[in-house]
């Protein structure tokens, strides 16, 4: 089946919505993406016809909804190649998988002076936890420094590597739009006896994910962001590691038995998994891999790195020297996520214009400051693209932009 | 819907690009900084306070036109003030944006000059924090400099 953008963008009633008789131009996938009627409706059939709790009850509605949760499990796992379903442990979002590698694994494998390397394009979510626990423990974090086009400069990898104990890093900027080697980093992690954790969030729902053939080890990710639901996130670890690392959040659910002098676990992944889950979102999110699935990760990949030549191409034609346009112009190791400066005029303002035009895009630091630092900057505005965006859609995007010009000329 | 020229009046562009009161002092001056951790804007507010009254005040750090010139507009207003009246004024201006923080209602009578100006970023919920963000950090300096 070719790609039929016309035809997804059918299948995502938000994007037929206007605002004051224009349509909506949403490029802010990156933030969160939009859902399809797949998605939308198995969540509303499962809650008007099917929804019942999960692992707790013996009648058919309870069997059901177990089943229907497990297969979404099923499904991810699938969907990563991980070996096996028990490897795949639902959160409430990505962050919350990072925090639980940091908190449970780090906290029970890293002591004082043990060092864990992240990189300058990391996440808010992939740095505030480590900070977290070097404060209570005394471990040391090193940096994984850039070049000038925005890539990882790996020049020094190896001496940052020797005697850590993690590599924690992100598959794809969500700023640069920098797609990152991530075999050479995760190969080079396990050479120095490290362990690799990848922050899957900006490339699983953008392009194939095999957690086997990379020899990963923990992998977070997150429902929202490719056309699933909010409120649930993903962790997949390999199964020795998630076995031999003690609970993170007690409760329900997640034990063998509880006793007055104690408690024992329950196996992968309930162990994980305290409380009430979000089963309404998992079957969501089962629709959404599914539908991803339907149309396929390589064309998905393909048609973004349409988009994003298109953008870059067109940006740079009709700004020429007004747009500064952060990260590499090689759309073989770029995303469809594309952060820029304009003129002088402030980020928030360009949006505010653009917003006028019902152009949705991001301006801020995007939760990655330590970068923005970098760069230079406390803000860039960044348009990201997703398998339902098209080029007249960027074209919109440098209409609008040209008009954010005019106004804000100094 | 709102549009365009409800937000950026031309007092606020001008205030933008020429603001007023820019720079630094030096202590005993305070100085007090503060940040819109949605967008990453910074003010700094340098205050010098002689006699109860506002003797100067400069303005650093950088964002958006709003955050910016709402800084501009409040460095004029207040130079010179008593400190009772500056405290006046950032209720009521704060009033103006829609913040209630439950004191009585603020005397509207006097005039508010170019910050009348800032009126319309009411119409636009996101940018409350930008035109705010100026005087938040002011008030933390009144805080400072009285304590």
């Amino acid at each position: 089946m070719s790609f039929d953008v016309a035809r997804i963008r059918q299948d995502f009633p938000v994007l037929a919505e206007c605002i004051n008789n224009k349509p909506l131009v949403y490029l802010d996938s990156a933030n969160s993406s939009q859902k399809p009627h797949h998605v939308i409706s198995a969540m509303s059939q499962f809650m008007e016809h099917a929804y019942g709790p999960t692992n707790r009850s013996a009648y058919q509605l309870a069997a059901h909804a177990t089943d229907l949760y497990e297969g979404a499990r099923a499904k991810v796992a699938k969907f990563i190649n991980a070996k096996s379903p028990s490897e795949v442990v639902f959160t409430k979002n990505a962050t919350e998988s990072l925090n639980l590698i940091v908190r449970s694994w780090a906290t029970a494998n890293m002591s004082a002076g043990d060092v864990v390397v992240l990189t300058h394009m990391e996440h808010h979510a992939n740095i505030v936890p480590w900070h977290m626990l070097a404060a209570e423990k005394g471990i040391v974090l090193r940096w994984v420094p850039l070049t000038a086009d925005g890539l990882l400069d790996l020049s020094q990898l190896d001496q940052l590597l020797t005697g850590a104990k993690a590599f924690s890093f992100t598959a794809m900027s969500n700023v640069l739009g920098t797609i990152n080697p991530v075999k050479e980093l995760i190969d080079a992690a396990h050479r120095h006896g490290a362990i690799a954790i990848v922050d899957g969030c900006q490339s699983v729902p953008h392009m194939p994910t095999d957690v086997q053939a990379l020899g990963a080890d923990f992998l977070a990710f997150s429902s929202h962001k490719m056309v699933g639901p909010t409120g649930i996130g993903m962790l997949w670890g390999r199964e020795e590691l998630l076995d031999a690392m003690p609970p993170f959040l007690g409760g329900g659910n997640m034990i063998a038995d509880v006793k007055l002098d104690g408690f024992t676990c329950a196996e992968l992944p309930a162990k994980f998994e305290a409380g009430t889950q979000p089963i309404i979102e998992a079957v969501g999110l089962a629709a959404a891999v599914d539908y991803l699935t339907g149309i396929g990760m390589n064309a998905v990949r393909q048609h973004e790195m349409d988009i994003t030549r298109y953008a870059l191409d067109t940006l740079t034609h009709r700004f020429g020297d007004d747009i500064v346009i952060h990260g590499s112009r090689n759309v073989e190791v770029r995303g469809a996520t594309i952060s820029f400066a304009y003129r002088d005029v402030h980020p928030h303002d360009v949006s505010q214009v653009l917003d006028q035009h019902n152009v949705c895009v991001r301006a801020g630091h995007h939760c990655a400051k330590p970068l923005m630092k970098l760069l230079g900057s406390n803000a860039t505005v960044r348009a990201s693209f997703y398998l339902y965006n098209t080029n007249s859609e960027v074209d919109a995007l440098c209409d609008a932009l040209s008009e954010a010009g005019d106004f804000f000329t100094l | 819907m709102p549009g365009l020229e409800d937000l950026y009046r031309e007092i606020i562009l001008d205030h933008y690009k020429s603001p007023r009161n820019r720079g630094s002092l030096e202590p005993p001056a305070v100085r007090t900084e503060g940040h819109n951790p949605l967008c990453g804007d910074e003010i700094e507010v340098y205050l010098a306070v002689t006699d109860g009254i506002i003797s100067d005040i400069k303005i650093g750090g950088q964002g958006c036109s709003i955050s910016q010139s709402s800084a501009s507009m409040m460095s004029a207003a207040v130079k010179g003030k008593p400190i009772a009246d500056v405290r006046a004024l950032i209720s009521r201006f704060k009033h103006m944006m829609s913040i209630d923080e439950g004191g009585p209602e603020p005397d509207t009578s006097a005039p508010l000059g170019d910050l009348e100006a800032l009126q319309g970023v009411v119409k636009f919920p996101v940018r409350i924090k930008c035109a705010v963000l100026s005087w938040n950090t002011l008030a933390e300096a009144l805080e400072t400099a009285t304590a």
